[in-house]
């Protein structure tokens, strides 16, 4: 089990300095980063901006100071705010991060029972029923979701807020959005997981030994059927983070996304890479989290 | 997942057997109504990319300030020549729809053709080689995957410059990791049959080998994945036009109509709701014939 966490933190090394090289070429592939920065400059004075930035060194070298740079939290000024690209991410995490695990924590409660009950009842009404709402549910544009939603609540019944992040209700419709997004493919992997435990033999055993089906349900075959469910919702997340950057947009909400998107319309790199790179990270040590919960969950790897 | 093999009993003619095997698959398919009702709304979508310039009652780009936040033609102030509604500068709504399914249509099959290239190749690579491609290829899986597509799709478009190339590209190029994983895994599992063994011992150049006994048994998967990815890249594309980053033309496209919609949304609720609307049946329609296409082609479902 040691020598499995040991290759998997290598892993994580070898992937962060592949996430820095992948944000790096953001602004590689943008063109000339300088007439961004001082647009309305003379040549001799951008040539010397260009100079002292570093921007003439081989990539190579440009890399490696960016990398060291990232590693001591420094991704450059922005250009439109002019202050440190970093602090100003950070400042918007936490708004995103609560969006992400109430959506997250919404499409579980919704995703399990379903999928469950999909699972035991197969094939009835209910289940095709399910089926129906799953392919309803990622074949839907998330901020069109979104902007439905906002017509029904918001404009016609007028129960909750348009908008913004300033009061609890104002979380309803955002959540709710994300949600509709991870709940189907969430739901998917519980019935699917499920029906593959369900006809084993020891569950057939637990019933045979008059065992309740509600603790045959939670206690034999969902703990079995949790594996797959805790891998997906893991590489969920950043599927989720890709979902939170538009529903942020749609309902303007004062998020990591919202800022990232908006730097993205101002040419605003500094802000684009340190937003990109810190999303990923997160995206990175979840993964992490779920391969070391996936060992400690899984007793073949764990007695190794 | 088939990983039934494409070689055909002895005793039976080869073309016998193809035609015998894909019968058998149409038969499977359109005993699915979901799936023929998705095939018939795909067929629509089409038609209407194909021939937009003489299906479309108006030209897409067309203002009139006069027919302005016009209503779909079964509301009261409905009028029947724009049957559903005009934009908040007087284009006809359905007009502009029937042009956006060019644009989807164009992205969704050549973002995926692009990823289908790079992703194949590199999962045939690695299932093949094994080692050091191996690891290397799987690190970069890895990276790839730990982006937000999405986000990646979106810094990327806007660092080179928004155009429906770019677009093509960028989605292909960031979402090609799925047919690596599933062609390595169904190539890891191919490699030990027989048949790749016999392949080898008549003396099959590893070239050959994996072109012509590894890649054609891979094909079931494929078609299946690239179906769904279609659907993927058709709301990526949408989306990354929602965000501003579209394909840099007046062309209308239906993530864009939504985008300008959304600031009418409570004067017009139309706006919105139908290019909306034309996603989700699109969408829904190749899930469904993907979906169904997956259990058509795997031989292990009857």
């Amino acid at each position: 089990m040691f020598t499995v966490l040991v290759r998997r933190a290598v892993r994580l090394v070898v992937v962060l300095v592949g996430v820095s090289l992948v944000t790096f070429a953001i602004l590689q592939v943008s063109g000339d980063p300088v007439s961004l920065m001082m647009p309305e400059a003379p040549e001799a004075d951008r040539a010397a901006l260009r100079q002292s930035m570093g921007f003439n060194d081989p990539i190579p070298v440009q890399f490696a100071r960016f990398v060291g740079n990232i590693a001591r939290g420094d991704f450059g000024n922005s250009f439109f705010h002019r202050e440190p690209a970093l602090p100003l991410v950070l400042a918007r995490m936490p708004t995103t991060l609560l969006l992400t695990v109430l959506a997250m924590a919404l499409s579980l409660s919704i995703a399990i029972p379903v999928g469950i009950a999909s699972a035991v009842r197969r094939n009835s009404t209910f289940d095709h029923a399910a089926t129906l709402v799953v392919f309803l549910g990622t074949s839907m544009p998330v901020f069109w979701t979104g902007i439905m939603l906002i017509l029904l609540f918001a404009v016609q019944l007028r129960v909750l807020p348009v908008s913004g992040w300033e009061s609890w209700a104002a979380l309803v419709l955002p959540g709710a959005t994300l949600a509709t997004f991870s709940t189907p493919l969430l739901l998917r992997i519980v019935r699917s997981s499920m029906l593959e435990v369900i006809n084993l033999d020891y569950v057939r055993t637990a019933r045979a030994k008059g065992v309740s089906e509600w603790f045959v349900i939670c206690r034999h075959a969902l703990t079995n059927a949790a594996l797959p469910l805790v891998t997906v919702a893991g590489l969920q997340f950043g599927l989720l983070l890709g979902g939170a950057v538009i529903t942020e947009t749609v309902f303007a909400v004062p998020g990591v996304g919202r800022l990232i998107v908006g730097a993205i319309r101002q040419l605003d790199f500094p802000i684009v890479q340190a937003g990109v790179f810190v999303l990923a990270l997160i995206v990175v040590m979840v993964n992490f989290a779920v391969d070391v919960l996936y060992i400690y969950l899984n007793p073949q790897i764990r007695v190794r | 997942m088939a990983i039934g093999t494409f070689a055909p009993p002895l005793d039976v003619p080869r073309g016998l057997a193809r035609t015998a095997e894909r019968s058998r698959i149409w038969r499977k398919f359109v005993r699915n109504p979901a799936a023929l009702i998705g095939a018939l709304i795909l067929l629509v979508v089409i038609g209407a990319a194909v021939f937009a310039p003489y299906v479309a009652p108006h030209d897409p780009t067309r203002q009139s300030l006069i027919r302005r936040f016009t209503p779909p033609v079964w509301t009261q102030a409905g009028k029947a020549v724009h049957p559903l509604g005009t934009d908040q500068v007087g284009r006809d709504i359905l007009s502009r729809m029937i042009h956006g399914a060019r644009v989807s249509l164009i992205v969704g099959i050549f973002a995926v053709l692009v990823s289908l290239i790079v992703g194949v190749t590199l999962g045939l690579l690695s299932g093949f080689l094994q080692g050091r491609v191996d690891t290397a290829i799987m690190t970069v899986v890895d990276v790839t995957l730990s982006f937000p597509q999405l986000l990646l799709a979106l810094a990327f478009v806007a660092a080179l410059g928004p155009s429906l190339l770019t677009i093509i590209i960028v989605l292909g190029l960031t979402g090609w990791e799925r047919y690596t994983r599933v062609v390595r895994a169904e190539v890891l599992a191919l490699r030990e049959k027989d048949f790749v063994e016999a392949a080898r011992a008549i003396g099959a150049s590893p070239t050959r080998t994996l072109l012509r006994h590894l890649l054609p048994n891979t094909f079931s998967s494929i078609i299946v994945m690239s179906t769904l990815q279609v659907a993927q890249a058709i709301l990526q594309e949408a989306a990354l036009s929602f965000l501003g980053v579209g394909t840099g033309s007046a062309y209308p496209t239906w993530g864009q109509m939504i985008a300008l919609g959304r600031d009418f949304v409570s004067v017009a609720w139309w706006l919105p709701t139908f290019p909306g609307l034309a996603i989700l049946l699109t969408v829904l329609a190749i899930n469904l014939v993907g979906d169904r296409l997956r259990d058509a082609l795997d031989p292990r479902v009857v």
